[in-house]
């Protein structure tokens, strides 16, 4: 073997096969030790509050979500590394700060970061900024997880939108962010009596194997890709692929029926996971933040069978129950409230029954700034 | 290469260092990397031609080894194995079609039928080998070689040219021709086995290259370590490598460790650092969304470091790999970007190519501008050659206008350079230790930051977006 220019450090060694062995059996050593200290340590939720963002790098103005690597951006489990990352980790402003809870309709699919119903509300209350903490899976009980979180910020007011796809019973533990997150969500069932098992399948448990320094590269290699992004983000601006897209549907088939259940149903709390609000008001109500409360503008179609359906979710029976569960329960629970459900026209909506045009965004925002005005003027009297 | 196919060759490695018969390690590494060819080979669009092009490249190795044969070397019996080795080998390898073999068996895709592929091969190889055995060893049998090779070349890296011929593929197998495009002629390795053949072309004809059999010839053209991403060896060195491993100690701790680190300095440059930087590298779509003068920056150092990273990773494990297996390849880096000057740098970047640059470009052009009459000046001779050789490494890369800037961005920085040199010499050594400390810091970030300059035109294919590029890492326009 000939000399290799550069490379001394390793080519100098004198080595021979005790010197192999020792190094192979210290490796060896070193690898499962550091594994089962990986275990014991648990050390990537710590990791996650590692940040580049709101330093060196521009915190991030919506939760990590996505998978195309041309939005800089990437879904991950870690709360902790997706909080670290948005600017509501970053330096505390001389003004109110409300969090904004929601689904992807809250988050921005297909709205640029400006356009969100968040970015709005801050330019439409001079002295409260609004903080973007949507997230695109519906799912009532990810909100939750994610107002837990959201809490640690201390902020001054919660608004939580919520809609009835978000609120079967049954798919609540779909999200992958909560079946993947069951260290955080089983201590809010426990907690608050929520009606899951706690020990539903759906939880993605970790074994040993799981927990060790190999088990745990996704989440490490997540983590990395995050800070990585951040480089791009900060300097273009991007966190979303804005394509092509398919409009949400005006004509339907005459089909009633929603999630197996038919119109002659009632819904009620076994089939709608109410009680995950009930957990929400109860969160918040115990950190003394105001919460309010929003039923989110839907796509009022007027195509074919639009007397059955409001939109290609929701058949007009089971949206007019919830809507009529939801107030009951806002009144009977004394939940600040506002029913935006007709507020955007139905031009407004793009690819889902949900997802709003910059126009229809603006929209909501100035009919939900009354409530938020409201609310504000409320917690400045109690404060 | 990917993790598993690198893990793979390691494990290859290992069955080769430890149960192997030493006398058959020279005729492993030829089978070897036969079926690397073709197990490396990504899959095309074009029907068949994933096993083609490989077999294509054997065909053509074959003639230009037939073509490098000394006037009166004969073909042995050695080499007649190897031939038939090789043929029986590629003809195993269109079992998949005819039989279902376990999808980890599977080297090719489906492969062309063997009634086709057969007679056409074994036809196209005897009508080489004997059009090769008359030109063999002549001065224009030798050219026609190099001039063939550079011609497949051109039609390979020359997009419109490319696309015409996938067309011709594509009609040739009943597919959409409408539809061709550059990516259907992805032959796996080809600048780098166009190189070798045509540095063997030109050695057998200024006599100095070594008398390699076929089995020897075939490995060092299509080393599997090699293949994908350099560095690209010298023939002579490869040959002694092979004539020595059946003495070879390869079972050598200093060996087995050394390997090991270069391959795991390899993987963690390559799949750490420099997919980590591609994450945010300059690019098309990157330049394009980049705000501002310092996000661009940001892009390039970004572009610069992955560049390297995933170069010099591949290239320590490819060194790292071929120890394994008893050949030394040659180094291609030596910390490129903490060099003073130009003229060094390319001393240390990607130091195989430009060394080939360097033999069969800048030297031969040098000196047949040195015997013009009237002599021209030195100065001329010395950026013709300069820039014909970096014209040449430029269009290496794919025949394109970019690619071309790219060369003569370096052929004119060197060409600067030199001047810059024979005008500041006696400046440059009278300057005191300190003051010459302090100018070869200045040095290498002028150096680094030329070379990481002319790599806007190396990443980015639009001239237009390179020039806006240009504009706004120094803050004039609205961004690229």
């Amino acid at each position: 073997m000939s000399a290799m220019p550069g490379w001394k450090w390793l080519t100098d060694g004198g080595y021979t096969w005790g010197f192999l062995a020792r190094v192979l059996g210290k490796a060896l050593a070193l690898f499962v030790l550091l594994n089962l200290a990986f275990v014991l340590a648990d050390p990537v939720p710590a990791l996650g509050r590692v940040s580049l963002y709101n330093g060196l790098l521009a915190g991030r103005e919506r939760l990590p979500y996505g998978e195309d690597p041309a939005a800089y951006n990437l879904s991950l489990f870690d709360l902790n590394a997706m909080f670290a990352s948005h600017t509501l980790a970053g330096p505390r402003p001389d003004a109110r700060r409300v969090i904004v809870l929601g689904d992807s309709s809250v988050w921005g699919v297909l709205l640029e970061n400006r356009d969100t119903l968040p970015a709005c509300l801050t330019e439409q209350l001079p002295g409260t900024r609004f903080y973007n903490v949507g997230y695109p899976t519906m799912s009532a009980l990810k909100d939750l997880l994610l107002l837990e979180a959201a809490l640690a910020y201390q902020p001054d007011a919660i608004m939580w939108l919520v809609t009835l796809e978000s609120l079967p019973r049954e798919r609540q533990l779909d999200a992958p962010i909560v079946a993947n997150n069951p260290a955080r969500v089983r201590p809010l069932i426990e907690r608050f009596g929520l009606g899951f098992d706690p020990l539903d399948p759906r939880f993605v448990e970790t074994d040993f194997i799981g927990r060790t320094l190999i088990g745990q590269r996704r989440a490490l290699a997540d983590w990395l890709r995050l800070q990585a992004y951040g480089v791009a983000w900060t300097h273009t601006g991007i966190d979303q692929v804005y394509g092509e897209y398919t409009p949400r549907s005006n004509d339907f088939d005459e089909d009633a029926t929603w999630q197996g259940l038919n119109p002659d149903a009632t819904l009620n709390d076994d089939i709608l996971a109410l009680d995950v609000l009930r957990a929400g008001a109860s969160l918040t109500g115990q950190a003394r933040v105001p919460l309010l409360l929003v039923n989110e503008p839907i796509f009022i179609a007027d195509g074919q069978n639009s007397d059955v359906r409001y939109n290609f979710w929701y058949p007009r029976w089971s949206y007019d129950q919830y809507r009529a569960l939801l107030g009951d329960a806002a009144a009977a629970e004394g939940w600040p409230y506002a029913d935006l459900w007709d507020a955007v026209a139905p031009a407004e909506f793009t690819d889902s029954p949900v997802h709003l045009t910059p126009a229809g965004s603006r929209a909501l925002c100035e009919a939900v700034v009354p409530f938020v005005a409201a609310i504000q003027e409320e917690a400045d009297a109690g404060s | 290469m990917d993790f598993p196919q690198i893990g793979i060759l390691l494990a290859a490695a290992a069955l080769y260092v430890l149960f192997l018969p030493a006398r058959w390690r020279p005729t492993f590494l030829m089978v070897g990397s036969v079926v690397g060819l073709f197990w490396l080979q990504p899959t095309l669009p074009v029907r068949w031609l994933d096993y083609t092009l490989p077999a294509l490249t054997l065909v053509i190795v074959a003639l230009c080894w037939r073509l490098t044969l000394a006037p009166d070397a004969r073909v042995t019996r050695a080499d007649w194995l190897a031939l038939a080795l090789t043929a029986g080998i590629a003809a195993l390898l269109l079992l998949p079609r005819y039989i279902e073999l376990p999808p980890a068996l599977e080297i090719t895709s489906r492969p062309p039928p063997a009634e086709i592929t057969i007679p056409l091969v074994a036809g196209l190889s005897i009508a080489g080998m004997l059009l090769a055995r008359l030109a063999s060893g002549t001065r224009r049998g030798l050219l026609a070689g190099v001039f063939v090779l550079a011609g497949l070349f051109v039609l390979l890296k020359f997009s419109p040219l490319t696309t015409t011929l996938a067309g011709l593929a594509r009609s040739t197998t009943g597919q959409d021709a409408a539809l061709a495009s550059p990516v259907d002629l992805g032959w796996l390795g080809f600048s780098y086995i166009a190189f070798r053949l045509i540095h063997t072309l030109r050695d057998r004809q200024t006599g100095i290259l070594p008398a390699l059999g076929f089995r020897d010839y075939l490995s060092y053209v299509i080393f599997t370590p090699a293949l994908v991403a350099g560095p690209i060896d010298r023939a002579e060195n490869h040959g002694a490598a092979v004539a020595g491993l059946a003495e070879a100690r390869l079972r050598d701790p200093a060996r087995i460790t050394t390997a090991l680190g270069r391959i795991a300095v390899g993987l963690f440059k390559k799949f750490v650092i420099a997919d980590t930087l591609a994450i945010f590298s300059l690019g098309p779509l990157t330049a394009s969304q980049a705000d501002g003068a310092g996000a661009t920056w940001v892009l390039l150092y970004a572009y610069a470091f992955r560049l390297f990273f995933d170069f010099s990773g591949y290239t320590d494990i490819a060194i790292g790999i071929g120890l394994l297996f008893g050949v030394q390849l040659p180094e291609n880096f030596d910390r490129p970007y903490l060099k003073q000057n130009l003229t060094i740098f390319w001393q240390s970047w990607h130091k195989s190519l430009s060394d080939w640059g360097r033999f069969y470009i800048y030297s031969p052009l040098s000196r047949a501008l040195l015997k013009r009459k009237p002599k021209p000046g030195n100065y001329v001779i010395i950026f013709s050659a300069t820039a014909a050789t970096f014209i040449v490494i430029g269009l290496w890369h794919g025949i394109t206008l970019p690619f071309l800037l790219w060369g003569a961005w370096h052929a004119l920085g060197l060409f600067a350079h030199k001047l810059w040199t024979d005008r500041t010499r006696a400046w440059y050594r009278g300057l005191s230790d300190g003051r010459r400390r302090a100018w070869h810091v200045v040095g290498t970030l002028l150096t680094f930051h030329f070379v990481a300059l002319g790599w806007v035109w190396f990443a980015l294919p639009d001239i237009g977006q390179g020039l806006r590029v240009f504009a706004a890492l120094f803050g004039i326009g609205g961004g690229a």
